[in-house]
């Protein structure tokens, strides 16, 4: 077991883990973040989606000594108030179904607005072709990314 | 609806008499098309199974006990209550029952048939609500029923303009005897029923905060992982877990019935000593089963006839005196569910009570599954329902939960079983692979006269009892003819039959059930037919469907709609299908492309649904694109495979799910319709695979007659 300090959402945590552990179980089973989600743990899903310092990565595929120093954002972290443009549009669009992949298809989202604030149906398409959904609610992903742009 | 019709106010409704402040109303939902016990028992002894309860603050609380797993129940039940108990929607509030064995009748949540199986009753239950409350109102004031009326959420006096809350009129409303004769609001009038109101659990799901079974923790809960053989029905030999006991935050290493369990202090150390685990298994008898062989076993027995599912006319001499037939097979591979959440249970078994977290389809067999288990009276095991990362059929069965709770009794601790996504496409209870075999024949004038249709299939009813050798001649699944027997086009002589051939792979319920393989190979080949009698494959269908007005409409919609027949776009096509499954009726019109090397792409569907009355015309829309595009994998993605007796897919890369750049843009056109509400969750799927197989046809000139639709399949056009 060894001790790693980690900066989730702004606040400092010191864990106290195996150095195997990946990120996605740290955030989960020790910080009780469970936003972030479990789906195949092999980086092919994209469920478990997070920010570390602002870019797209698959918590579940990153050993937590990476993350260290790093500014580690989640889905509870996206805004202070759940009011983040893309979690309105979200919202407005009704984007989820079962609603497991969302937390994932969201902070991926968040990424591709921070590099392009206005992105074209092929920066959609680019971004977010590694976040499976089985619902299958991509039209309204689609939407709801060009929605959140307009009011950015 | 003719089921509920002989349901009086009396035999359905009670106040229930444990209120307190409030009034509460008790009522009756019933289960598939079998009436309640409250149509043959005395009404008196009738037990509600769910609930209405409005607060002294105005407050209502409904209670119904199906799950939510994406389709929108949580929202549209209540809808349909808010609407007839004329109250502001903002009011409402939503509360999924826990399971249990009598007092919400079944709580399955299958078949598509929440809404369909509800809707007269949560009517009947809110009118009787607002009925009660208005008459409250008019004791109170001392004047005539007839001078009052409900507006949102107040009882109004129209001389007087005098305006009770119904929070004001709850508890004189709870001593009013059960009104005998309520009428319903005419459907012109319903100003929730028919809205694209929004869900109550999006916001939660935007934020992180809504809670799946893979969210919960317990104190002192400890995290199982388990080995299975991956061979279906095999069974652990011995195994060495030395270097899974020494990893960090392992517990404990056991057998269970299934396999080997890793108990750890956290989810990582029970997937990381499981990897570590050295198990040599007894493969048993399945350890040469094949794909190849399952389809040699569908070959061999579709020689033979099938027990008789539909005989009009004689088919056999009808196509003898044919002048032209025509005879094709189909195959349809198994299928995965692959829900996005893996399988996990939260199981927490005391000495003599038990409590499991569960995210099932079917809380009362769970609550079954974990007596049998424990030995405890039913009234002893709480089944909380947490939400369904994703449902599709594979959580109506209790595999999962079967395993927490041996482990959690074995551990004497509370537990949470993860399952990995290896686990989950290793084992799961699969979509029936199939073989289909159809002949027509057309007489001197082109009419089609003659329509036989050959099911062979793994019949899921019957599939945990009977395995090959199959004991008796021939046996009929009646489920297994969803889709085929009911065929719609009007035809003189029609021969369904079907063949079972059942084999070791478990087998389920897969979204749309057998009307998928079956929608298939109908729709297919009626394209071949109007082929081979030269006409348009939709002016074909049309001809025939002069008996179904509910058919054709959406045959005609989705045509208009999607431009049928007119100019495309360079190197487009469309094919057109039509299905009815599920009490509603369904058009698709699929616009495709060929890519050498990237195989079938679809641009667009153009969807037509008629599904009777709608609740909430946007939770129809999410549920036909989610039907498309979880039927798309099925059709140009994915199969489930097997070699040595298990299964060769194992995750997201050799189990490729449709993405984001391969979604069609999907248009939905709802007929409008005042028939009793059909299902939502399913009726969205069956037409695809046939829409696209279609129009591969009309852009090469070949026939799918296999699925998926794989870019190499396509290389040798
Ligand atoms: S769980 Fe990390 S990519 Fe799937
Ligand atoms: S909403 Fe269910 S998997 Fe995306």
């Amino acid at each position: 077991m060894s001790q790693f300090t980690l900066t989730v959402n702004g606040k400092a945590h010191s864990v106290n883990v195996d150095p195997e552990t990946p990120l996605l179980w740290i955030l989960r089973d020790t910080l009780g973040l469970t936003g972030t989600k479990f789906g195949c743990g092999r980086g092919l899903c994209g469920a478990c989606t997070i920010l570390l310092d602002g870019e797209a990565t698959r918590s579940c595929m990153t050993p937590v000594e990476y993350a260290v120093e790093m500014e580690i954002t989640t889905i509870e972290g996206l805004s202070v108030d759940s009011k983040h443009s893309l979690q309105l549009a979200w919202i407005e669009e009704e984007v989820p179904q079962c609603g497991y992949c969302q937390s994932g298809q969201i902070m991926t989202a968040a990424a591709l607005m921070k590099e392009k604030s206005h992105p074209t149906d092929e920066d959609i398409n680019v971004a977010m072709r590694m976040n499976l959904c089985r619902c299958g609610t991509y039209q309204r992903i689609r939407r709801a990314i060009h929605k959140a742009a307009q009011v950015m | 609806m003719t089921i509920t019709s002989k349901i009086s106010r009396r035999d359905f409704l009670k106040v229930s008499s444990a209120a307190g402040a409030g009034l509460v109303l008790g009522f009756y939902l019933p289960y598939r098309d079998r009436l309640l016990a409250a149509e043959t028992d005395s009404p008196l002894d009738f037990e509600p199974n769910a609930w209405l309860k409005i607060d002294t603050d105005g407050t209502t609380t409904i209670m119904v006990a199906k799950s939510e797993m994406g389709q929108g129940v949580m929202t549209s039940l209540p809808m349909i209550v808010a609407e007839e108990l004329d109250i502001d929607w903002a009011t409402v509030q939503m509360v999924q029952a826990p399971a249990h064995p009598k007092k919400y009748g079944s709580q399955n949540t299958s078949g598509s048939r929440s809404v369909r199986t509800s809707w007269e009753i949560l009517r009947k239950a809110g009118a009787t609500g607002r009925m009660m409350l208005i008459m409250a109102a008019a004791k109170k004031w001392n004047v005539g029923i007839k001078s009052c009326y409900s507006d949102k959420g107040t009882v109004v006096h129209r001389p007087s303009g005098r305006r009770f809350t119904y929070g004001e009129l709850v508890n004189t409303a709870s001593k009013i005897r059960i009104p005998s004769n309520v009428s319903l609001k005419n459907p012109d009038d319903f100003r929730i029923i028919g809205k694209s109101i929004p869900r109550i659990d999006t916001p939660s799901k935007v934020n992180g905060s809504a809670l799946y079974c893979n969210d919960v923790k317990l104190p002192d809960m400890h995290y199982a992982t388990v080995s299975r053989c991956p061979v279906f029905g095999g069974t652990v030999k011995h195994f060495n877990a030395d270097a899974t006991l020494q990893s960090n935050d392992v517990v404990d290493v056991f057998e269970i019935d299934r396999g080997v369990v890793v108990l750890a202090k956290s989810t990582w150390a029970a997937i990381k000593g499981k990897r570590l685990l050295n198990v040599t298994w007894d493969e048993g008898t399945n350890r040469d089963l094949s794909s190849k062989k399952i389809t040699q076993l569908f070959n061999k027995r579709s020689e033979k006839k099938g027990a008789v599912g539909r005989k009009d006319g004689n088919v056999e001499k009808a196509l003898e005196l044919s002048h032209s037939t025509l005879q094709a097979s189909y195959e349809v591979p198994f299928q995965a569910h692959a829900t996005m959440e893996p399988m996990s249970c939260v199981a927490d078994v005391h000495r003599d009570d038990c409590e499991i977290w569960v995210p099932t389809q079917g809380p009362q067999s769970a609550q079954k599954v974990v007596s049998k288990l424990t030995g405890f009276p039913l009234d002893k095991i709480k089944v909380n329902v947490t939400l369904l990362g994703g449902g599709f059929g594979r959580r109506a069965f209790n595999d999962f939960v079967t395993e927490a709770v041996q482990i959690s009794k074995k551990a004497g601790k509370p537990v949470k079983l993860i399952w990995t996504r290896e686990d989950d496409i290793h084992h799961d209870y699969y979509r029936p692979a199939s073989k289909h075999i159809l002949q027509g024949g057309f007489d001197n004038n082109k009419r089609l006269i003659a329509w036989s249709h050959r099911i062979i299939a793994p019949s899921i009813i019957f599939s945990e009892y009977i395995t090959f050798p199959i004991p008796f001649k021939e046996k009929l699944d009646r489920v297994a003819l969803h889709g085929a027997k009911d065929l719609p086009y009007t035809i003189p002589n029609i021969l369904i039959d079907y063949k079972m051939a059942n084999t070791a792979i478990p087998v389920g319920w897969w979204r749309s059930v057998y009307h998928s393989q079956n929608a298939f190979a109908n729709e297919c080949f009626l394209d071949e037919l109007a082929e081979s009698a030269g006409e348009d494959p939709f002016e074909f269908r049309l001809k025939l469907l002069s008996n179904s007005p509910r058919h054709a409409n959406v045959l005609k919609l989705a045509a208009n709609k999607s431009g049928w027949g007119n100019p495309l776009p360079q190197g487009h096509y469309q094919g057109i299908s039509c299905h009815e499954s599920f009490g509603s009726f369904v058009a698709q019109v699929a616009e495709i492309s060929i890519n050498e090397e990237k195989g079938v792409k679809v641009h667009r569907v153009v969807c037509a649904i008629d599904c009777g009355q709608v609740i909430n015309p946007d939770t129809v829309e999410a549920q036909v694109e989610s039907a498309i595009a979880y039927g798309l994998t099925a059709t140009i993605k994915s199969k489930i495979t097997i070699k040595n007796g298990r299964v060769r897919q194992s995750n997201f890369h050799n189990f490729k799910i449709l993405r984001m750049d391969e979604m069609p843009q999907i248009d939905v056109h709802i007929v409008s319709s005042s028939e009793s509400p059909g299902g939502v969750g399913e009726p969205g799927l069956p037409p695809i695979a046939p829409a696209v197989a279609n129009a591969v046809f009309a852009a090469t000139g070949k026939r799918i007659r296999k699925l998926p639709i794989l870019p190499k399949d396509l290389k040798t056009i």
